[in-house]
Formats: structure tokens, sequence, C-alpha cells
């Protein structure tokens, strides 16, 4: 990937409906992942490390809480330009997008909608910038698709919490400055509360030894009488729609992050179809070749159309859950599919590190599984559609 | 330090070139466009460079119609304090050059700093005239620029080496490769540049003196034929009666 020769692919000039502006910050992120990232990744990827130093460049491209109004740091923008930047992203790898998303999504977003003024003022001009990174504790060892099930806990003990329990699979968690964590208080009511680095009995061991995600750091969150100031709850709402509504704003980043990675599969393998020379021809003049191409660019413009109207229902505050989870699903595994042929358009080649495929492949079977997996997604579409719930 | 920059508007280097009526014009459809790199990532970052050493102003400058816009707003985005739009369709680089001498005489700027030429149709004559019609020195396919006082040091490439030039007082200069390296806009940048001045002024209405005939592709390359290592008459025989070179 050193050299990447990436460009885009828009079949229905879906960059008509985009503002000048829009264009820009996409452009500019595509330009500054090119530059800094695109060089790194697969050594990064290899080692199965996070690129820490490219935090503060990811903050000034806004890829921390793009929506996240001027008054505390962030730059306001649609939930357009939220979703292009994490196209850009993820276009080059899943794990970029998942620092961007979890710190954009699962951390500014509750502090910015549920967190009280003073947690905003604190805390979200820093995340902003990526002076401070945070993390999203919700899955549990016990408790992954069933999060309302958790036992993480705290009890009030006067003037602060006790919080005990452990969460697992939490992206940023090993080098987070401070983690929104999800626990039951002695009403079992799910109460948000933000933990930092460094309060007693806080721990965050690094998780290894993943085969998807590699450039994206994983950890545990383990909390053992961790004493939590009252000020750290968010007061202004619990439940568990609170962290879902979260995952929702995970979820929309999540499908225009699909787009960016299949379109990478995409042009990689459109690209290779027309160097690659076999019984004397481009592979790209053979039917079979030219029908897997077809159909990659036919689902990634079907993609493009449901997201970008999934981002103007979002902007209008209309775009409900279930939406959500219908382009989050049909948007991963399309792109998991396209990862997946393109590799094999490129033969014994698709399987090195010189190409993408491969890479995104792995990673995209993260995105299929976090933020709820496939199946979950169909059952809320299932559900929606018929008014049953089928989770039980 | 009061500093004009020209900003020119070239398409995509990954654009496919087609030319329409009678292959005098460039076919736009479908084509992306882009700051020029001369312009964007060697005059104008060099002269935001100087600007924030020595307390400046940066003010871009470019002849063409609101297709230009987006170009410009980028500029500003970088860093550009300010940006004029000289409303004209651009028809050939004495048009060009002459609307922006117009412009810049009357406003006082240390320098003009424009890239040794657009990536389209290369001219490299825009920074020469807009010197000339203002009666200012010209340094041209300049690598490096420092600013002491009233001093300019500017250093040129050469055949085989590197000349370095004085300049007192205003001057033009074109830049090349070297100048300064790329800044990429951030979203500081970008939000700023919504609400800087980008001032649209009427054409002094300087003609071309030049009018282009006709346009056209370089030939097709050909494919690449291979010769047997051992058949040296074969490849003989191929460079002298197809190739014509021997
Ligand atoms: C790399 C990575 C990063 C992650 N980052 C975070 C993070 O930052 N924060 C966080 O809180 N979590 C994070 N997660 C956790 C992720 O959200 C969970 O893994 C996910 O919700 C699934 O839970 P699980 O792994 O326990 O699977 P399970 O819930 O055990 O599911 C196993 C299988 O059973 C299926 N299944 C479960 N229930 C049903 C049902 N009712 N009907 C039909 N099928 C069902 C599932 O679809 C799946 O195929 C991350 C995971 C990964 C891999």
């Amino acid at each position: 990937m050193a050299n990447d020769r990436y460009e885009a692919h828009d079949y229905y000039l879906m960059d008509d409906l985009l503002s000048d502006e829009h264009k820009l910050i996409r452009d500019s992120a595509r330009a500054w992942v090119k530059q800094e990232v695109s060089p790194i990744i697969e050594d990064y990827y290899e080692r199965a490390e996070f690129p820490k130093q490219i935090i503060p460049g990811l903050g000034a491209i806004g890829g921390f809480g793009p929506y996240i109004p001027e008054e505390y740091g962030g730059p306001g923008l649609d939930q357009i330009s939220y979703g292009l930047i994490m196209q850009e992203l993820e276009r080059c790898d899943s794990g970029l997008r998942s620092t961007s998303s979890v710190q954009s999504s699962l951390v500014m977003y509750p502090i910015w909608k549920f967190g009280s003024e003073e947690q905003k003022q604190k805390y979200l001009p820093k995340l902003a910038t990526g002076e401070f990174i945070g993390c999203f504790g919700l899955t549990e060892p016990d408790f992954g698709s069933n999060p309302g099930g958790m036992v993480t806990n705290i009890k009030d003990a006067g003037d602060h919490y006790i919080l005990n329990g452990a969460k697992m699979w939490i992206s940023n968690a090993p080098f987070a400055d401070c983690a929104v964590v999800w626990a039951k208080n002695e009403e079992g009511r799910i109460k948000g509360l933000i933990v930092d680095r460094g309060m007693e009995g806080f721990e965050t061991p690094e998780m290894h030894g993943k085969h998807s995600l590699r450039a994206s750091a994983t950890g545990e969150l383990i909390f053992n009488n961790v004493k939590i100031p009252k000020e750290n709850i968010l007061p202004n709402k619990d439940g568990l729609g609170a962290p879902l509504q979260c995952l929702d704003s995970a979820r929309y980043g999540i499908a225009w992050g699909a787009i960016g990675a299949a379109l990478d599969c995409y042009d990689a393998a459109l690209r290779y179809s027309k160097e690659r020379i076999q019984f004397g021809k481009p592979i790209g003049s053979f039917q079979l070749q030219q029908k897997k191409l077809a159909e990659m660019i036919t689902e990634i413009t079907k993609a493009q159309l449901l997201t970008f109207r999934l981002g103007q229902l979002r902007n209008d505050g209309k775009a409900t859950s279930s939406q959500i989870s219908m382009a989050k699903r049909n948007n991963v595994d399309m792109a998991l599919k396209i990862a997946r042929e393109a590799r094999q358009m490129h033969g014994a080649m698709g399987i090195s590190n010189e190409y993408p495929m491969m890479r995104h492949m792995a990673n995209l079977e993260s995105v299929i599984t976090y933020e709820g997996t496939h199946d979950i997604h169909l059952l809320i579409t299932g559900m929606d559609v018929t008014g049953i719930p089928a989770f039980q | 330090m009061k500093i004009l920059v020209c900003i020119s508007k070239v398409p995509d280097t990954t654009a496919k070139i087609s030319f329409t009526d009678g292959d005098t014009k460039f076919n736009e459809a479908g084509v992306q466009f882009i700051i020029n790199p001369y312009d964007e990532w060697y005059a104008l970052v060099r002269g935001l460079e100087l600007k924030e050493a020595n307390n400046g102003t940066v003010t871009t400058i470019s002849v063409g119609g609101p297709d230009y816009d987006p170009i410009i707003r980028k500029a500003l985005a970088i860093g550009a304090d300010a940006a004029v739009r000289i409303d004209a369709q651009p028809t050939d680089s004495y048009q060009v050059a002459s609307e922006i001498a117009n412009y810049a005489k009357d406003n006082g700027y240390d320098m003009v700093l424009c890239g040794k030429e657009t990536i389209d149709y290369n001219g490299s004559q825009v920074g020469g005239m807009i010197a000339e019609l203002m009666d200012l020195p010209y340094v041209s396919l300049a690598v490096k620029l420092e600013v002491n006082g009233t001093i300019a040091t500017i250093e040129r490439d050469v055949q085989g080496g590197t000349e370095v030039v004085e300049v007192s007082g205003a001057f033009v200069l074109s830049a090349s490769k070297g100048m300064a390296e790329q800044r990429i806009p951030n979203m500081r940048g970008i939000m700023q540049a919504r609400t800087k001045p980008l001032t649209v002024v009427p054409a002094s209405g300087s003609s071309a003196m030049t009018e282009v005939v006709s346009y056209e592709l370089p030939p097709a390359k050909t494919a690449c034929k291979m010769v047997d290592a051992e058949d040296m008459d074969e490849l003989i025989s191929l460079l002298h009666n197809e190739a014509k070179v021997i």
C-alpha cells in the first residue's frame, strides 16, 4: 500500500447531490489518508498496533465528532459529512474508522446528548482534537448481543458510586484516557458513566491474537471497586435506550464506512483486471471477471443510494433505528462479499499485503459482528415489519 | 507583507481528455477540476509560510466564472485570507495576465506568486506577462524564496546547478517543485473558509491576442512487440522497416 493508487468510483453521479463543502471535506480526508496512513497501514496491521502518531491529524481532518457543535470544539457538520469522513477512513482500514467511530459516536455523542454542561466542557473539546481518546464499554464476557443482561454494576456509597464488573472487546481501551461505561444501578436500571484512566481499581489490559481489525487496539475494562464521583454519571438519559441511541449513530457511520472498504476492493480489482494478462488478454476481457466487476459496482451503487438517503433522513431527524440497521447490515455484507470476489480476481497476489482486499476482508469480519451482528440486524428488520420480536 | 497568489483551475490529472467544437475546445463533461498543483502546493503554500512568519496577508486571484468558486474555497481552506475572482472566461495567457495586472497594480502587493505553468496548457507565460504589464522584476522557475526586509533571495534551478537571484522591492515569481510542501485543508480551515471574503470583480475587458485553431491528442500507444532474443535479423528488420530508426 506504499503506493496508494486509489481512485473513487461514482457510477450514478452521486457527487451531484453533495455540496462543494461536502466534497472538500471528503477529498481532504482522502488526501490525508493517502499521505499519512496508506504508507504505514500494512505495517501496523501486521504488528497489530494502532498508529497513535496519526491521532492529531485524524482530529484535524474532522475524524473526531464532526457533528459536535462548535461551542464544544467540534465543527458542527451535518450527517452526510460525518458519513463521508467515515467512508474515506474505512477506504483505508476498518480499524482506523473504528477508532474514529468509537470516539465520535460512542464517546462524544453520549457526552453531548446525555451529559451535563460540565462534562461537555471538560471532555468534548479535548476529544475533538484527539488530546483525549475515549472508549465505550457495553459488551461483557457473557453479554454480547444481549447487552441488557449486563452484570457490571454501581452501588451508591453516599457522595460517590462504587463500580464493579468487566467489559470485553472494547475498541481503543488499551490507551483510552476515559471510558463511557454502561452499568446497572441497584434498581437494575442501566446508567452511563465516565471512568477516567488512573482511577483506582480500573485496568485496561489489551486483548491479543486478533485475526481481524489488527490496526485497532482492543482491550478489556476491569473495574474493581472503582470509586466514581457522582458528577461522572451521565445525568440526562438512562436505560438500554441510551447506549442503543449511541449505537444508531455509530452504525450509521459504519454503513458509510463499509462503502469505502468496498470501493477500495473494487478499485483494486478493476485496475488489476486491466493490467493482468492471461491467455494473451487482460483478465478483464473474460466474461466471468466482468460479471464480478459489474455486480460489484451495481451493489456499491445501490449501497451509495441507500446510504445517502439515510443521511438525509438523519439530517432531518427522521431516521429510525430499524432503517439504520438495514443499511449497516446490507452494506457490511456487500463489502465483505466484494472483498472476497476482488481478492479472488487477484489470484495469488490477492493474498499478499501489496493489495488491500485480504486486510479489508479480515477486518469486515469484525465489522459484521460488532455494533449488532448481521443476524441481530435482520431480527431488528423482522421485528420492525411484523411487529413481533424474535430475539428470545 | 501583502502577497497575491494566482490560482488557476485545471482538470484532475486522471481526467480523460477529449475535445469538442471541431477540436477547438477541451471537453469538460464529466471532468473533475482541481487547483493547478504548482499554484497550490508551491506558490500558495510558500505565500502562506511567508505570511505566517511576517504577519502578512495572502489574497488569491483567479480569472474565471462561478465554476472557479469550489477551488477558490479550497485555497481559502488551505489558509489564504481573501480571494478575488475576476469575472471572465479565461481565453489566453495575455488576457489572464492583463486582467490580473490591472487588478494588482492599484493594490500595492509586495509580491505576486504563481505556479511555473498550469498542468493543462503548459503556457508558462502568465507570470512573465504580469511582471511586464506591471513593470516589475520577474523570476521564473523558483525553487526557494526567502524574504529579508525588502530584499528577496530566490533560488532557481538551472542546467546542472542552482542560480541565486536577489530582488529588491515588489516582484513576480513563478514557483517550481520544491518551493514548499503540499498542505491538506483541515477542518478548521474548511470552516473558516465559509466566512472568508471571495470578492467577484468585473473584468477590465482585456482581450486575447491568440486563438486556438485546433487540439490534437498524442498518437495512441502501440502495443509492445516481443522479439526472440536469438533473432537479431528480425529485430534489425523491424527497427529498419517499421520503426524506421536505423
Ligand atoms: C474487534 C471488535 C471490537 C469491538 N469493540 C467494541 C466496543 O468498543 N465496545 C463494545 O461494547 N463492544 C465491542 N465489541 C463487541 C461486539 O459488539 C460484540 O462482539 C457483538 O455485539 C456480538 O456479541 P458476542 O461477540 O458476544 O456474540 P454473541 O452475542 O454471543 O453471538 C454469537 C452468535 O449468535 C448469534 N445470536 C445471538 N443472539 C441471537 C438471537 N437472539 N437470535 C439469533 N442469533 C443470535 C449472533 O448473531 C452470533 O452469530 C467489539 C467486537 C469486536 C470483534
